[in-house]
C-alpha cells in the first residue's frame, strides 16, 4: 500500500527522513531541508546584509549542497549575500586533483566566482610530501591544520567578511565525541558554536549552516537534485582516530535516529568547571596568525617538517618551542625523540 | 593516545622477572594500568588506601552518619563492600567512621528471571549479606508500585548554620567516642534487617507490562535505573540513611559518560558520574570506586576472596548493537585494548565538568525539575540551538494541526489516529485525564522525553509518577489561568514560527 507524504497528504513519499522518520515526497523533503537551513541561519543570525561569503568548496557533497543550498535561500529570501567559491587544494594525487575538477564544474553551473588556494604555494608542500615523511599516521593533523590557514589566507585574500563550511551534525557530533576520547576540554565547548567567535583582526568568522543536517538527508537531497559532486574517500583516511568516533556515531545512529541531535544538544548543555585552564588567544610570533601559544601551530609543523623532524607538532614538546623561535639547534636527544620511526602504524 | 612516547611491547615476557615497583623486594604478580607492577601485599595496601583516600580527601560522610551500600552483587559493589568491612574493622583512630546498611534491589522481574533463580540469588546474598553483620535491605523491583510520590520531590539539603564543618565534626567525635564502650556502638548497627522480596502477583504484571511497553532495549535500560534509583531513595529516606554509596568503577563511569552523552544527558553529565550526587536533596550518593579500573577489581575479589553473586541484567548476552549502553560498553572496551589510555582520559574528562546549578536552588519550586531523572530541565529552547532544530523538524514534517496544544491521551495505540501516521508528539483524538505523550513531554528533561517516546502506552507507569505529573499539570494549568492564557499557551507549545508552503 503506497504511503502518502505526511506532508501535503497528497503525493506519494518517495523516502522515509533519518532525522524524523517521516515520509516525505520529494518536493516536500526539498522544501523542509531549505527550510531547516534557513531557520538555523535566521535564528543564529549567521549573515547580514551585505556581506561578501566564501564558501568552502572540496567539491564533495557536503559543499556542494551548501553552495546550491546557499544560492537558492540568498534568493528567495533575499539575504543580499554576494556568494563565491573558495577551494584548497592539498596536493592529494588521485583525490584532490579530481575533486577540483569538481568545483570548476561548480562554479560554471551555479555561476560563482572561484578562487583556490594550494599548500604548495603557501607552504611549500604538498599531502603527499608531508605523507612520505610522517608516515600514514597523524598525517592528518598536519592537512587540517593547513587547510585551516589556507582557508583563512585565502579569504583575506579575497576580502570576504565570512567563510562558511559544510560540516554537517555527524561531523559536529564525532568532534564532540572525539574530543570527549582525547580529553580536550577547551576543544569540547568551542566546536558546537555554530559561529567562531569574530574578535580581533586578521581573524575571518567561519559558520556551519548545515550544522543541524544529517549526512544521510544531504546525500539524499544531492542524490534527489541531481547535484554533481565527488564522492569517493581521502585515501589517507583510513589510520584516522576520527574512524573510530565515526563508527561509533554510524552505529548509535542505527540504534536511535535521533542520536546524532542528542550528542550535539549535549554537547550544547555541558558545562565546565571554573578554575579549569583554558587556552588564551594571542597571536603567533612569527606569523601572525591566532594562536594560543608563543608559536602557532602551522609554524611548528612547518619548522618539523623542513628541519627534517616531523614528530615536532604531535605531542607535546611546548619547551622546544622557544628554542625553535630562537632558531637554535636541537641536541641529539630532542632531534632522536622527533625523527619518524619506520613503521608505527598497528596494521 | 597517538603520542609520541608511548611504547606498549615487550612487556608480557618479562613479568617473570619484575620487581614490585613500590616495595622493590616482592616479585610482582600483576600488572596495572600500563606497566606498574605490584607484589600481593602492596596491591592489597594500594588498593585499601585508595578507598579510604577518596573518602577522605571529599569529606562528606561525616562521623557516626548512616550510609547505605547499594550493591547489586557484582564484584564491584561486593568489593566495596569488603573495603567498608576492612576500613570499620580498624583500630580506633584510622576506623571508618560511620553506620553502613547494605541495600539489593531483586529486578529479576523487569529483566525476565524465573522465580526460582531469584530466590536462589537472593538467599547466596543473604548469607553474603549476613556473614558481615550489617542491617540489610533485600527489596524487589515490584515494590516501585507502592511508592509515594515523595520520592519524586528533593527533599532539602539542610543548610543548618549548627550544622559543624567536617573537620570539626571528626574532633567532635574523636573527643565523644572515648567516652563511649565498644558495646554501644556495635548495638546500633544490629537492627532489623529487611528481606521484602516477597511482591503481589499484580505488580509482578504490572512491571512486565511497563517493560514490555517500551520498544526499545536502550529506553528500558533508563527506565529500570530510574526505577531503581527511585527505590533505592525511597529506602533511604525512609530508615535514615543520608547517603548511599554506590560501586561504579572507573570505566564503568567512562562508558556511562559517553552513553550519557549520546543519551542527551549532556546537563547533568557532572551529577551523573562525579562523586557526588546531590540531585536529590536530602540523600547524596556517592561513587567512593569511581578511582578503581575494572581490571584492579578484578583481580582484587579473584586475589582476596572476595564473595560476589553474577546475576544476569538487561543486557547480558544481548549482541553489540542492542542498545546505546551495550554499544558504548563494546566500543570503549575495544578502544581500550588499542588506546590503553582511553578511559582514564574520559574520566579526566568527566572531574572536568560540573552541574549548572539555577541561581536559587534552594526555593526552585519541584516543577523545574525533571519528573523522572529530578535534574534540572535543559529543554529551555534556546534560538540557535539543537532542541530548537528537533522541535523545527518535526515541525517541518508534518502537517499542520488546527490546535496542537490540545491535550491527547495515549491510551492505546489502535485507538488513536486516522491518518495512519501513529500517535506521535502530534497528538489527536479526544480528550481523557490520563496523562499522555504531550503532557508528560513538558515535564521531562531531554533524554527522558526520548525514553517515554519510546514507551507504547504511558498509562503502564507506576502509580506515583503518574500522580505527580498530574498534579504538576494541574499546577501549571492554574498558572495559565492566572496569566493571561492564549498568550503563554502560544509559546508553551513553541510553534513561534509562522510558515508557509509552497503549493
Amino acid at each position: 500500500m503506497p504511503v502518502q507524504c505526511s506532508n501535503c497528504v497528497q503525493r506519494r513519499a518517495v523516502l522515509k527522513r533519518p532525522k524524523t522518520g517521516h515520509s516525505l515526497c520529494k518536493d516536500c523533503f526539498f522544501w523542509a531541508f531549505e527550510e531547516e537551513i534557513h531557520q538555523t541561519i535566521v535564528s543564529a543570525g549567521l549573515f547580514n546584509r551585505g556581506e561578501t561569503v566564501a564558501i568552502g568548496a572540496s567539491g564533495g557533497k557536503d559543499s556542494t549542497v551548501l553552495a546550491h543550498v546557499m544560492k537558492v535561500l540568498n534568493e528567495r529570501y533575499d539575504y543580499g549575500l554576494s556568494l563565491l567559491l573558495l577551494s584548497v587544494d592539498e596536493g592529494i594525487t588521485g583525490y584532490r586533483d579530481d575533486s577540483l575538477e569538481t568545483v570548476k564544474r561548480n562554479q560554471q553551473q551555479y555561476e560563482l566566482p572561484l578562487k583556490i588556494v594550494s599548500y604548495e604555494e603557501l607552504y611549500g608542500w604538498t599531502m603527499d610530501a608531508i605523507v612520505k615523511q610522517v608516515g600514514l599516521k597523524n598525517n592528518c593533523t598536519f592537512c587540517g591544520v593547513f587547510r585551516r590557514q589556507a582557508l583563512d589566507r585565502g579569504a583575506m585574500m579575497l576580502k570576504v567578511d565570512k567563510i562558511c563550511t559544510g560540516h554537517n551534525a555527524d561531523d559536529v557530533a564525532e568532534t564532540v565525541l572525539m574530543n570527549v576520547l582525547r580529553g580536550d576540554i577547551a576543544r569540547l565547548c568551542r566546536c558546537t558554536s555554530i559561529s567562531t567567535a569574530s574578535d580581533g583582526e586578521g581573524a575571518i568568522p567561519r559558520c556551519k549552516p548545515l550544522k543541524y543536517a544529517y549526512e544521510k538527508e544531504i546525500v539524499l537531497y544531492a542524490y534527489f537534485k541531481k547535484l554533481d559532486y565527488f564522492s569517493t574517500e581521502c585515501i589517507y583516511s583510513p589510520n584516522a582516530y576520527r574512524g573510530h568516533a565515526r563508527a561509533f556515531l554510524k552505529d548509535l545512529e542505527s540504534i536511535r535516529p535521533s542520536s546524532i541531535i542528542d550528542v550535539i544538544h549535549s554537547s550544547e548543555t555541558l558545562s565546565i568547571k571554573e578554575g579549569v585552564k583554558m587556552p588564551v588567544q594571542g597571536t603567533c610570533s612569527r606569523c601572525g596568525y591566532i594562536s594560543s601559544q608563543a608559536l602557532c601551530k602551522s609554524c611548528v609543523l612547518l619548522e618539523g617538517l623542513n628541519r627534517g623532524l616531523p614528530k615536532l607538532g604531535i605531542g607535546k614538546h611546548h619547551r622546544l618551542h622557544g628554542k625553535i623561535l630562537a632558531q637554535e639547534p636541537l641536541t641529539e636527544q630532542e632531534e632522536k625523540k622527533l625523527k619518524p620511526v619506520n613503521c608505527n602504524c598497528r596494521l | 593516545m597517538c603520542q609520541v612516547e608511548e611504547d606498549y611491547n615487550g612487556l608480557e615476557s618479562e613479568l617473570n622477572n619484575l620487581c614490585c615497583m613500590k616495595c622493590k623486594e616482592g616479585t610482582a604478580v600483576l600488572i596495572i594500568r600500563v606497566n606498574d607492577a605490584f607484589c600481593r601485599s602492596c596491591f592489597k595496601e594500594y588498593f585499601i588506601h585508595k578507598f579510604r583516600a577518596m573518602l577522605g580527601k571529599n569529606r562528606v560522610i561525616f562521623p557516626q552518619e548512616k550510609v547505605l551500600l547499594a550493591v547489586s552483587g557484582g564484584t564491584a559493589s561486593c568489593s566495596m563492600l569488603s573495603q567498608v568491612q576492612e576500613g570499620l574493622s580498624r583500630e580506633a583512630p584510622k576506623k571508618l567512621r560511620f553506620v553502613p546498611g547494605i541495600i539489593y534491589i531483586d529486578d529479576g522481574g523487569a529483566c525476565g528471571r524465573s522465580a526460582e533463580e531469584r530466590q536462589r540469588s537472593n538467599a547466596l546474598l543473604k548469607s553474603i549479606f549476613t556473614e558481615t553483620g550489617f542491617t540489610y535491605f533485600i527489596v524487589s523491583l515490584e515494590q516501585v508500585f507502592s511508592l509515594p510520590t515523595s520520592v519524586l520531590v528533593p527533599g532539602t539539603s539542610d543548610p543548618d548554620p549548627s550544622n559543624p564543618s567536617y573537620k570539626q565534626a571528626v574532633d567532635q567525635y574523636i573527643k565523644e567516642k572515648q567516652t563511649l564502650t565498644e558495646e554501644n556502638v556495635a548495638s546500633a548497627v544490629a537492627q532489623l534487617n529487611i528481606e521484602d522480596s516477597a511482591y503481589s502477583p499484580e505488580h509482578k504484571l504490572a512491571l512486565e507490562r511497563l517493560f514490555s511497553s517500551m520498544k526499545t532495549l536502550t529506553a528500558k535500560e533508563d527506565m529500570l535505573q530510574t526505577l531503581r534509583q527511585h527505590l533505592i531513595l525511597h529506602i533511604a529516606r525512609e530508615n535514615g540513611y543520608s547517603k548511599v554509596m554506590m560501586g561504579d568503577s572507573c570505566s564503568r563511569l567512562a562508558v556511562k559518560l559517553l552513553s550519557n552523552i549520546a543519551l542527551g544527558r549532556g546537563a547533568a553529565l557532572a551529577s551523573d558520574t562525579g562523586f557526588s550526587d546531590p540531585r536529590y536533596g536530602d540523600v547524596v550518593i556517592v561513587r567512593p570506586m569511581r578511582d578503581y579500573s575494572s581490571k584492579e577489581i578484578a583481580f582484587y575479589s579473584r586475589m582476596f576472596n572476595v564473595p560476589s553473586v553474577f546475576i544476569s541484567g538487561l543486557d547480558t548476552k544481548t549482541h553489540d548493537k542492542a542498545s546505546i549502553q551495550r554499544l558504548t560498553e563494546s566500543f570503549v572496551t575495544n578502544l581500550q585494548f588499542d588506546f590503553p589510555s582511553t578511559v582514564s582520559t574520559i574520566y579526566r574528562t568527566s572531574e572536568k565538568l560540573h552541574t549548572v546549578m539555577p541561581p536559587q536552588s534552594q526555593t526552585a519550586e519541584p516543577a523545574s525539575k525533571c519528573l523522572l531523572c529530578l535534574c534540572t530541565l535543559d529543554t529551555k529552547v534556546d534560538k540557535a540551538s539543537a532542541f530548537h532544530a528537533t522541535l523545527v523538524s518535526e515541525q517541518l514534517s508534518q502537517i499542520k494541526l488546527q490546535d496542537p496544544s490540545l491535550d491527547a491521551p495515549a491510551q492505546s495505540a489502535e485507538q488513536c489516529c486516522t491518518e495512519g501516521q501513529g500517535c506521535g508528539p502530534g497528538g489527536c483524538c479526544s480528550s481523557n485525564r490520563l496523562p499522555s505523550h504531550q503532557d508528560l513531554k513538558t515535564l521531562l528533561c531531554y533524554s527522558c522525553r526520548l525514553t517515554i517516546k519510546d514507551m507504547v502506552a504511558t498509562n503502564t507507569l507506576p502509580p506515583y509518577i503518574i500522580t505527580e505529573a498530574e498534579k504538576r499539570q494541574k499546577r501549571w494549568e492554574i498558572l495559565l489561568h492566572n496569566l493571561n492564557i492564549s498568550f503563554i499557551k502560544k509559546k508553551k507549545c513553541c510553534h513561534l514560527l509562522t510558515l508557509s508552503k509552497p503549493e
